[in-house]
């Protein structure tokens, strides 16, 4: 697929996929398997915020891109809510980004599984943007 | 609340409340890190006091966030974080209790490097009936010299909330 992001050996290892949306962040998903289990019966938190920081990352990369940028990212710092249980299913999640600067970015994903509109989890995100080391600046 | 509402899958950790001698961390780690996510991430026991508990994991190329650097991935270090976190809070009660995250906070202060190794220590600096509250330091190995800072919150869970 075109356009598709490059994901981290991590998060490949874990099995996770983005997919492109029109005019929207893409969606991660990560199926179930054991190596994302926490106690038993659920996902572990640190599973799901993998998931939510990658889609962070992805939705910032796409942001850049429409921008014409291809600048690198530094993660400065994220927290995690968690609301409900992960089941043992397919999880999806989407950034959302409330501000793309020349510096930084505010970010924002939520995570969820068979219904879009029962969030399992959500994070806050801050990244740098080194945009003097975009190799695409003018 | 919702994430309690199905707890039906017993706990193998609870049966460590049947054993003498207070809560084991060390033994608790082994049986969390046998399995699931922790034992993917291959978390080790390294240590405790009356409200600490460190655990570590060695460099993998399949933890690392970026393949030209090896930096390890942030999600690695926030999965040891809180499972370091949340083995602190028993370790202070001396007891196994059902708990969730209900937040954790991860300033990132600087890049795990290629081969190190990841150390990662919770520390329960506070204890309500419900609320586990806990702070985390990763580092290299040098305390001193951390690569990150965690803040966070555990809750109660199960039906001896009621």
């Amino acid at each position: 697929m075109t356009g598709m992001p490059s994901l981290p050996p991590y998060a490949l290892a874990l099995d996770m996929q983005a997919e492109m949306q029109d005019g929207e962040a893409p969606v991660v998903t990560m199926p179930f398997a054991s190596k994302v289990q926490g106690r038993p019966g659920f996902l572990h938190g640190g599973a799901i915020s993998g998931l939510l920081e990658i889609a962070a990352v992805a939705a910032i990369h796409d942001a850049l891109r429409k921008q014409g940028s291809d600048a690198p990212i530094k993660q400065v710092n994220v927290t995690i809510d968690f609301m409900r249980g992960g089941k043992p299913e397919l999880t999806y999640a989407q950034g959302t980004i409330t501000r793309l600067g020349r510096t930084m970015a505010n970010v924002s994903a939520h995570a969820w599984q068979d219904d879009p509109d029962r969030i399992i989890a959500q994070a806050h995100m801050h990244y740098l943007i080194s945009r003097s080391r975009d190799r695409k600046a003018v | 609340m919702n994430q309690n509402s199905d707890n039906t899958v017993a706990n193998p950790l609870a049966s460590l409340n049947d054993r003498k001698g207070g809560f084991d961390p060390a033994m608790a780690n082994r049986m969390m890190s046998s399995i699931g996510h922790s034992g993917f991430v291959g978390m080790e026991y390294v240590g405790h006091g009356s409200d600490w508990v460190e655990l570590a994991f060695d460099w993998r190329d399949d933890l690392v966030a970026d393949p030209d650097s090896g930096i390890i991935a942030s999600s690695a270090v926030i999965s040891l974080l809180d499972n370091a976190c949340s083995l602190s809070i028993w370790t202070k009660l001396d007891r196994f209790r059902p708990q969730v995250t209900m937040d954790l906070r991860l300033d990132y202060l600087r890049p795990s490097p290629s081969g190190a190794r990841v150390f990662g220590r919770g520390i329960c600096y506070h204890m309500t009936h419900n609320i586990g509250f806990v702070r985390g330091i990763a580092h290299n190995g040098d305390m001193d010299d951390p690569l990150a800072h965690a803040s966070g919150t555990f809750i109660r869970v199960g039906n001896i909330l009621s």
